[in-house]
């Protein structure tokens, strides 16, 4: 390979040379040139290594899927040659190698190709003894890049777009597509995967580019139309949402129709040694001396089965490359006008032949073609073999229709034995396909399509009327219906991803897994980088021989998004899920909170202070809520208020308790089951007025119990109406023996015992904001739920936090409650409890009326009552507590697993070790030892107790006294 | 998927929330027959009614859907299943 002279439209800037180090030599491209190109130009004769059998391999189909050259490049693995823009001072390495590229010590696989059939894996490496040591090796031995542990942590950013037309690809089709919508007035997303948009047209001169390059500028012009380049639709998602993948983001593109233009993919012809560098894909050699201007060789073979090959020996004289010979793998051309356009520049044409094999020379590429005629009976006559000298294969012999999106978007695709193409069937509403994807190959013909496509996709959006009649269909046969040569010494490569031969098609069909599905599975065909992009329909065609079938019978494999390798970084990048935070977010950063995850909220774990650690921060807010007042943001709980007058006897049925019965101003807690008796969520129920409640649910559970709670309301029709207000309201539990004092100097209500007593809830100012507040216990000591509007929640709580300060206050996070609560024995729903675990277990009975006529789980329980509990949540103390086990270890008795811990944690104001555990029924009486096995084996006692650890009688949060 | 309250909408703005059953009375049935209520469901392809709810606006309704090829036939309020789906009398 060589670079070529100067041409007009060339992708090269000759003025801006670049320097790059390639396998640790210095080498110099381009502006404008591709890490592939650049390399091709420097004459090396190959560039990369397969993955199975470490064979040389250069430049392919050079069309964003030539997975054999992929690099190493700055660290980054994985980087594809054909479509990264070289950069100045980049260092590029082979991927896959044992001492380079060029001294690759995995070559010797080749040689050991015939020992390795596919399936070999599965035979020869199922020992459970020596897997690892197999498993070690195979992933050293098979690989592509190198992961870079090192990296930088690179945050990529994602997007949202939306618009009325999406059109896929922008080649001829395309753009005339884009530009029907355009001119109907919709907006329109034009994306193609390539550098630049014009698709086929962009390695051809003359009159049809110079047309459509018009075009594109009208639409890059216009402000209804956004034209994205280097950016691949990589998956197609429910109601038109496709995923767009640049170089930099993710863009979620919501639109409103969508135009498939996105083609076709040249395939290869299979015959032996036909992955030598030097063969490869004729339009991969146009785009190649077209663009960057590098010649494929000097002395060139093409083969093809369609006018295509001809069309682009002409081209490829035209911009300075003669081809040598044209090899038809056909009698009859069909197009005579074709062929004598290429006697006419001097090419030798040689009919009815077939490639039986490449020859390779000494520096690895192909230096000669065996071909032999074909036999009117249709066989090879392998005798009259006559070998072709040359340095480049060029193979031009048919395509596969890029349908894997179209699938993905529901559309259905039949097989043309005519064209030898899958096309699409039946379309979903809304989704449109145009040009030779949709089986028009000419250039006027791939135009009109496009157009009739872009107006009925606008029409579909409301935008003008689909006036456009279809296009007729192909009537020439693009593809070669059996382009594959068997060779007895096989390497006659059908996926150059995975080193796939003829025989090892073969072989998965004789060991049975013959349909399309089973046979990728087995043989792994389609499953590499490419995706099967230049291996399906041929592994499709081995298939069809063998089995006796049609392709259309047979059918092509489900292609899944994604539809082209997505980095992980682009996946990992942000999320497009929304992290709340409450109203008093910005104060507990000030207070230095460290974060933790709740539901999507994000709460303070606790407050680091003057250099303590966690342990430490979490024991100084423990103590401070236990001795003098502490103060926590309670405001991601879910809150709900419910009105009207059945508004009781809806609580009455999606709660255990009871509610309607329950006085004004009162609060009481609720245990919420689900129709198996299990226990799904807990809160507390305030009754605010006769026909009005306000309830909480847990943080995790608030919009999936809401959403719960309106369908059951939908179900039942009761008169009454439920407001979701978690996100208008902030809350905050002020609680410690000091509260009510403090608190008493902010409000106007009577906090006295008297007037406000433990579990009633009032309404009244604080801070001169209207807010509620439920005196409830969570954390055992006297204490008070506030209940603000969200507006006013920086207002209360700085109030509360700077008359606190004076007597000691110290706000607390989430680990200082969960400490707080289990010593009071209170449990945490989906910690405490499990999957199958009722009221009964979590000794919750007292929150459960069995004697009303019905609530969500009744039934259930009455049933479960007389089974009993299939396990029992117990408080555990433990003797030691030097060593402390962990959530999730394992009671174990005699051997047998007895139990679980769900909540531990060493306990100052008990100086203990406590926990809370599901135990077996047998296991859960009190006063009874039982052995807990924490990491490493070792075994620790433990006393069942009674709960609550702490304050048993209640005494801390009824106190006297204000 | 048509919501009878905001017209047609992306599905992802829709959640599911399982086939319309009717719930036997609590109160006649037996323990074998609550259970199959409670834990068994039919997992074959038909055309279903199914509770949907568009959850930007936290609309509960009734669809008929074919869950072999994921087509909604038709969609209709909740009060037009609740005849079916009508609490057992022994409810207050």
């Amino acid at each position: 390979m060589h670079r070529l002279q100067e041409l007009p439209g060339e992708w090269i800037d000759r003025s801006v040379a670049l320097k790059f180090h390639f396998e640790g030599r210095e080498y110099s491209g381009f502006a404008g040139d591709t890490i592939s190109s650049a390399l091709a130009a420097t004459g090396l004769p190959y560039l990369g290594r397969s993955f199975k059998y470490h064979r040389p391999r250069s430049i392919f189909s050079f069309a964003d899927h030539d997975s054999n050259l992929m690099f190493q490049v700055d660290g980054v693995p994985n980087v594809r040659g054909d479509v990264t823009p070289l950069r100045e001072g980049m260092q590029v390495t082979a991927i896959n190698t044992f001492g380079g590229l060029y001294n690759d010590k995995a070559r010797i696989l080749d040689r050991f190709s015939a020992f390795l059939p596919v399936g070999f894996y599965y035979k020869a490496f199922h020992s459970k003894r020596l897997f690892p040591r197999w498993e070690r090796m195979f992933r050293r031995l098979t690989g592509l890049g190198t992961v870079t542990l090192s990296s930088p942590r690179a945050l990529t950013p994602k997007r949202y777009g939306f618009c009325d037309v999406l059109v896929i690809g922008a080649g001829p089709s395309g753009i005339c597509a884009a530009h029907e919508a355009v001119q109907a007035g919709a907006r329109v997303v034009l994306v193609d995967e390539g550098l630049r948009a014009g698709g086929s047209l962009t390695a051809v001169d003359g009159e049809e580019r110079r047309s459509m390059s018009a075009l594109l500028q009208a639409l890059v012009r216009s402000p209804r139309c956004d034209v994205r380049t280097a950016t691949v639709a990589s998956g197609y998602y429910a109601d038109h949402w496709v995923a767009l993948t640049d170089a930099q983001r993710m863009t979620k593109m919501r639109a409103k129709a969508v135009v498939f233009a996105t083609g076709v993919i040249e395939q290869p012809a299979v015959f032996r040694n036909n992955d030598l560098p030097g063969v490869m894909m004729a339009s991969g050699a146009r785009r190649l001396v077209a663009r960057y201007r590098v010649a494929p060789g000097r002395k060139i073979i093409l083969l093809t089965g369609n006018v295509e090959g001809y069309e682009a020996a002409v081209e490829l004289h035209a911009h300075g490359v003669p081809v040598a010979a044209i090899v038809d793998l056909r009698a009859d051309s069909g197009d005579e006008l074709a062929v004598q356009a290429c006697t006419k520049l001097g090419v030798q044409i040689v009919k009815a032949h077939v490639p039986v094999q490449a020859i390779r020379g000494f520096d690895a590429r192909v230096q000669a073609l065996d071909i032999a005629p074909l036999q009117a009976s249709g066989g090879v006559n392998r005798d009259a073999t006559r070998r072709l000298d040359c340095d480049a294969v060029l193979m031009s012999v048919g395509w596969a229709a890029a349908t894997q999106l179209l699938t993905q978007a529901g559309a259905t695709t039949a097989f043309s034995p005519l064209l030898q193409q899958f096309l699409p069937d039946e379309l979903p509403a809304g989704i449109f396909a145009a040009g030779r994807l949709n089986g028009v190959f000419d250039f006027n013909s791939r135009c009109a399509d496009g157009r009739r496509a872009g107006g009925a996709a606008a029409a579909y959006c409301g935008y003008g009327e689909s006036r456009l009649a279809p296009v007729a269909r192909s009537t020439r046969v693009p593809s070669h219906p059996f382009a594959i040569v068997d060779h007895d010494s096989a390497k006659n490569f059908v996926d150059f991803d995975e080193d796939l031969q003829v025989k090892d098609l073969q072989h998965a069909v004789q060991e049975g897994f013959d349909s399309s599905e089973l046979m990728k599975r087995y043989s792994t065909v389609g499953m590499g980088p490419s995706q099967g992009k230049h291996s399906a329909m041929n592994a499709l065609r081995v298939l069809s021989r063998e089995r006796g079938m049609s392709i259309g019978q047979l059918g092509l494999t489900t292609a899944r998004p994604l539809y082209h390798p997505v980095p992980l970084k682009i996946l990992a990048g942000r999320s497009f899920s929304v992290e709340r935070r409450t109203p008093v977010d910005a104060q507990h950063a000030a207070l230095g909170a460290v974060w933790m995850p709740a539901g999507n909220w994000r709460r303070p774990e606790y407050y680091a202070v003057g250099g303590a650690t966690r342990l430490q921060s979490i024991a100084a807010e423990v103590s401070t809520v236990r001795h003098r007042v502490g103060l926590i943001d309670v405001g991601t709980l879910g809150k709900i208020e419910i009105y009207g007058p059945q508004a009781g006897e809806f609580l009455d049925r999606v709660y255990a308790g009871s509610f309607s019965t329950m006085r004004i101003g009162m609060t009481r807690y609720g245990l919420m089951l689900d129709e198996a008796g299990v226990i799904i969520d807990d809160g507390v129920v305030a009754r605010l007025s006769s026909e009005m409640y306000y309830f909480t649910t847990t943080t995790g559970g608030s919009a999936t119990v809401f959403r719960e709670l309106l369908r059951l309301n939908a179900l039942w029709g009761l008169d009454c109406q439920l407001v979701n207000v978690t996100g208008h309201r902030a809350a905050f539990n002020f609680a410690g023996p000091a509260c009510r004092a403090i608190l008493q100097t902010l409000t106007d209500i009577d906090l006295s015992e008297a007037a406000f007593p433990f579990l009633a809830n009032r309404v009244g100012q604080i801070g001169g904001v209207e807010s509620r507040f439920l005196r409830v216990g969570f954390v055992g000591e006297l204490g008070y739920e506030i209940h603000v509007p969200a507006g006013g929640a920086v207002a209360v709580w700085n109030a509360l936090y700077a008359a606190g300060v004076a007597h000691g206050l110290r706000v607390f996070g989430v680990e200082a409650q969960r400490l707080l609560r289990l010593e009071k024995g209170h449990l945490i729903v989906g910690q405490d409890t499990d999957g199958l675990t009722d009221p009964f277990e979590a000794n919750a009975q007292w929150a459960v009326n069995m004697g009303k006529p019905f609530f969500v789980g009744q039934r259930s329980l009455r049933i479960l009552q007389r089974r009993g509990p299939r396990q029992m949540l117990v408080g555990l103390e433990f003797a030691d507590s030097a060593r402390m086990a962990k959530e999730s270890h394992l009671l174990i008795e005699q051997g047998d697993i007895a139990g679980r811990i769900t909540s531990i944690a060493r306990s100052a104001v008990l100086n203990k070790v406590i926990a809370l555990a599901l135990v077996t029924p047998q296991r859960a009486a009190a006063s009874s030892d039982v052995q807990v096995r924490i990491e490493g084996g070792e075994m620790l006692t433990a006393r069942i107790v009674p709960t609550p650890f702490y304050d048993p009688k209640n005494q801390r949060q009824r106190v006297e006294g204000a | 998927m048509v919501c009878p309250l905001n017209g047609p909408r992306p599905v992802l703005e829709f959640a599911y929330g399982g086939e319309v059953r009717t719930m036997p009375d609590p109160a006649s049935c037996s323990d074998a027959q609550w259970s199959d209520y409670v834990f068994n469901r039919s997992g074959s392809p038909a055309a279903k009614f199914e509770w949907w709810c568009h959850i930007a606006s936290g609309f509960w309704f009734v669809a008929l859907r074919d869950t072999l090829n994921d087509k909604v036939i038709a969609t209709y309020p909740a009060q037009a299943a609740r005849e079916r789906l009508e609490p057992p009398e022994s409810l207050p």
